[in-house]
């Protein structure tokens, strides 16, 4: 099967005043159709402007400095404006947190579904788009009354599913899911990740869904990528992620989770991450490495594949390999 | 919206207007000024009036208008008469009624400030919500700022920056009144029309001038923030036009709190039509303010104001209900 | 953690100067701003050393003269020097805003704070005369007010107390969300955990953090008073016989003085009052930048 998504050395930076910030530092991926991809890492690693990147929306002071994001054999990094505003919604689309403030106070549901089909099928009939929104509002266990309603009537489950039902209105071959379960709470949480998990095997869609609830992510992802200061530490099927994790940062954030053996015990990941404008040099993790290595200082590792296809970014392996 | 809101806001309304009758009524009192001696003062002063006469006369008028009688008293027949639309006579132009002095100059003031205020509102709002709207033409965003800077410039000072600038150097507009010395006044004239059109100019362009820039100013503000808003931002990765967002996410969330800034501007709004129509000399309500202050026709003042006041606290209520129109969430509060 | 120990001897602290000069550089608006008031003041002190303070009173000098030499501004129909009129008319005019603004703010802040802190039905008094009295055009009642003072008792202090007696609902409201806001804070209930009282929480750890708000609540003041007492004297309800900017405005427009050919009459006071007015205004809108960063970025 050829992958439906292909990111190869993807390089944003932000130009701040204090310097230039590399939020994402060549990382490369691929889907294949219809598997689940789950993007993991604290706060500042790069997810999200993962996700900005992918659906071009990088805005100044950042910029998108090299690389390429192949959705269904088309690179996106080389459409003109016009055809990114078409790229979006019908080739990759973007399911934000919709429980917080993603819908439009003033506008009826049903407007902002129809906007968007419009926006890339101005023909379309007018029963034809209604009757399109409602399909999809169905699939996501929505109401139909819910296309006259307003978002202050909704729930923060059912915004979420609103939000997840938009982003599935033109059949996308690859979705992003930025955070979809945070504010929700766990019973709501699941149900939204059921939905998108069914929807995403209705039509197709390679998903990547982006979080840091590993726990939750576990029972719905097919692999798992690391991030750490805008690289892929680690790229692992789920179950290696979770059994056998090969990077130190990947085994330390595994080691952080709570589970039955280690109740009670919290264990952090000693240190801070680093800020992205003084990073240091070598492998940006060695300062807080308990495997950390002389030339872990000095020289930046390079992909090693292990076996079953994982890759992992460290000298530990790439001395075996 | 229920019957209880509006019952709630009807009934604040009435309190506005008892406590603005009952200030208009007090202040006067407190400074212990008889309006009819002030009256007959003034009279004397520039001659005519035998002072051995003057005593009987002004006791006679005090009966008149009933100034003579408790204060308490007084105050319930003010709010009784407020009640009946009766605002008392003038001493100036006597026996013409407030009332009758406010209906013949209300239609000036109401058109002049109207679209002047219609237009400034539209106009500030696009121009702020443009100049925060970073995909904009770099000098489509630029028009804003010599608003913004006009921003600390009142009307009135604007009003005689233009009288120099425009009507006494270029020549172009008339130095004042509502219409040209000599004319008679037939509405059913184009020339007429015009004539009375061209006066308004200069007074409307000071209103505009003297008003834009505060609208630009905050709906910029107001532009940034709502920019920021995670339901523009998703409306990108919809993939919806520039144009559609512009309109349809940004300019209309953002304009939601300027409408109820639009409430609370229109006590600016008459004091500056008052001021301005002083300064080109206008026939208007604000004329009829400023001649009566010239010449201590105190019931006349207190007529006017309390009518403005009346006026502007029913318009802020009428605004605050059509509100709920835009906004849906706080249609079924 | 080992990097925290910095040595801070290692780094040149700029002096408070250079700090303000750098953060004026950026802040263009409160730059200029305060440019245009430090001129304004330069001229008026000059102009109050050098002038013979009568000339701006009725019959001191030639009348109607154009700007000249002798008269850099001119004189007019009653025999004022236009320039010494300005002079002292800014005078004035600062001092009824500076008086009003003060007042009005010190008035708001007491009310404010009262209000938000102590709340109850002290704050349900407070919260509703300034509900009531919003819709009622503050101006209005002034000109009621001020038309109620006999003509010779208006000074200008009693212009700064008829402008404050309607002028302080704004800096009351805006200081008592803002109490609202910090009473709620954490550094407020570590405090009252503490055991410390009331007057130590208001004074020692609300105060301080309101001390912005208040500057610019006092700016607005100040711009709103010598707004309001501008319109008060064009409307002919000022000290008549003083050179404030207004009054020489109403005198001007009294006369025609355009109509009269006497254009340079009302010019002085308009700019003096652009200037005035406008700088206020750039510092509000600097103060603004500070208490809002989003503003900043798209500069």
């Amino acid at each position: 099967m050829t992958p439906v998504l292909e990111i190869k050395n993807l390089q944003v930076t932000y130009y701040t005043d204090a310097g230039r910030a590399r939020a994402l530092d060549g990382v490369s991926l691929s889907l294949l159709p219809g598997e689940k991809l789950g993007l993991v890492g604290e706060s500042g690693s790069g997810k999200s402007t993962m996700a900005l990147a992918m659906m071009r929306m990088i805005k100044p002071p950042g910029r998108i400095e090299g690389g390429s994001v192949i959705v269904d054999g088309t690179d996106l990094t080389q459409l003109t404006d016009e055809q990114m505003l078409k790229a979006r919604l019908s080739k990759i689309a973007y399911i934000p947190q919709g429980a917080m403030n993603s819908l439009n106070p003033v506008l009826r549901i049903g407007a902002q579904m129809t906007d968007a089909i419009r926006a890339h099928d101005p023909k379309a009939s007018k029963a034809q788009v209604e009757e399109r929104c409602l399909a999809s509002l169905e699939s996501v266990d929505l109401k139909r009354d819910v296309f006259k309603m307003y978002a202050h009537e909704l729930s923060g489950g059912m915004k979420q599913r609103v939000c997840i039902a938009i982003g599935i209105l033109l059949q996308p071959k690859v979705i992003i899911a930025d955070e979809p379960t945070s504010a929700l709470d766990v019973v709501t949480q699941r149900q939204v990740m059921e939905t998108i998990d069914r929807v995403q095997k209705q039509i197709g869609a390679a998903v990547i869904l982006i979080g840091h609830d590993m726990g939750l992510m576990a029972q719905f992802v097919d692999k798992v990528a690391v991030m750490y200061t805008g690289r892929i530490m680690e790229l692992s099927t789920v179950r290696e992620m979770f059994t056998d994790p090969k990077h130190p940062y990947a085994q330390a954030l595994i080691k952080s989770l709570p589970n039955l053996e280690n109740k009670g015990v919290f264990q952090g990941i000693p240190g801070l991450a680093p800020a992205l404008l003084r990073l240091p040099g070598g492998c940006s993790f060695h300062p807080r490495c308990i495997q950390v290595m002389d030339h872990c200082k000095t020289q930046r590792p390079r992909d090693s594949t292990l076996a079953g296809g994982r890759t992992v970014e460290c000298h530990l392996y790439s001395e075996k390999a | 919206m229920t019957i209880q809101v509006i019952v709630r806001r009807l009934l604040f309304l009435i309190t506005v207007v008892w406590s603005a009758s009952t200030i208009t009524f007090f202040i006067p009192r407190i400074s212990a000024k008889n309006p009819v001696r002030e009256r007959f003062a003034a009279l004397s002063r520039s001659g005519g009036f035998a002072p051995a006469d003057m005593e009987k006369i002004i006791a006679a008028y005090n009966t008149k208008f009933g100034l003579d009688k408790p204060v308490l008293e007084q105050y319930v027949d003010y709010i009784a008469s407020i009640a009946r639309f009766d605002l008392g006579v003038s001493f100036n132009l006597y026996p013409k009624t407030v009332i009758e002095l406010i209906t013949e100059s209300l239609p000036w003031t109401f058109t002049l400030l109207l679209v002047t205020t219609i237009l400034s509102f539209i106009l500030g709002n696009l121009l702020g919500a443009v100049a925060a709207w970073p995909r904009a033409p770099q000098w489509l965003r630029a028009i804003a700022t010599p608003f913004i800077l006009l921003q600390g410039v009142p009307p009135a000072i604007m009003a005689i920056l233009l009288l120099f600038f425009i009507a006494f150097r270029l020549k172009l507009a008339p130095l004042g009144s509502a219409y040209s010395t000599g004319v008679i006044p037939d509405w059913s004239s184009p020339a007429f029309i015009w004539d009375v059109v061209h006066h308004q100019l200069l007074p409307a362009l000071a209103l505009l001038l003297g008003s834009i820039g505060g609208w630009v100013l905050s709906m910029r503000g107001m532009g940034i923030t709502i920019q920021g808003e995670d339901y523009v931002n998703f409306a990108e990765h919809k993939g919806l036009s520039g144009p559609v967002i512009f309109k349809d996410y940004y300019l209309r969330n953002a304009l939601l709190p300027q409408v109820t800034g639009l409430a609370l501007a229109l006590g600016t709004v008459v004091t500056n039509g008052v001021i301005i129509e002083n300064i080109f000399g206008l026939p208007g309500l604000g004329r009829v303010l400023g001649a009566a202050i010239g010449s201590n026709d105190f019931l006349v003042i207190y007529g006017v104001v309390l009518f403005i006041t009346i006026a502007v606290a029913t318009l802020m209520v009428f605004v605050e209900f059509l509100y709920p129109l835009l906004d849906p969430r706080v249609r079924n509060e | 953690m080992t990097t925290t120990t910095l040595d801070r001897t290692a780094f040149l602290q700029p002096s408070p100067m250079t700090l303000m000069g750098r953060y004026l550089r950026r802040n263009k608006s409160l730059a200029v701003g305060l440019l245009i008031l430090l001129l304004l003041v330069l001229f008026t002190a000059n102009g109050l050393a050098t002038v013979d303070a009568e000339n701006a009173y009725p019959l001191s000098v030639k009348t109607k003269q154009v700007p000249s030499v002798e008269f850099p501004l001119g004189t007019d129909y009653y025999g004022r020097d236009l320039y010494v009129a300005m002079v002292v008319g800014l005078w004035q005019t600062a001092l009824i805003g500076v008086l009003a603004g003060a007042l009005g703010t010190l008035v708001g802040v007491v009310l404010g704070f009262i209000s938000a802190y102590f709340g109850g039905w002290l704050d349900a008094v407070i919260k509703g005369i300034c509900q009531i009295l919003t819709p009622i055009p503050a101006f209005l009642i002034q000109v009621i007010i001020a038309g109620s003072l006999d003509k010779r008792d208006v000074t200008i202090y009693t212009m700064a107390f008829v402008v404050v007696l309607l002028a302080w609902m704004g800096p009351t409201l805006v200081i008592r969300s803002q109490v609202l806001t910090m009473k709620e804070r954490q550094f407020v209930a570590v405090a009252k955990l503490s055991g410390m009282g009331d007057l130590g929480i208001i004074f020692r750890e609300i105060f301080p953090n309101l001390l912005p708000f208040i500057a610019a609540a006092f700016v607005g003041q100040v711009f709103f008073a010598v707004f309001q007492s501008f319109y008060l004297a064009v409307l002919g309800l000022g000290p008549l016989r003083e050179p404030l900017l207004g009054n020489t405005i109403w005198n001007a427009n009294g006369a025609s003085a355009f109509f009269n050919n006497w254009w340079w009459w009302p010019m002085a006071p308009a700019f003096a009052l652009v200037l005035i007015l406008g700088s206020l205004a750039l510092i509000n809108m600097g103060m603004d930048e500070i208490a809002n960063p989003r503003i900043r970025r798209t500069e």
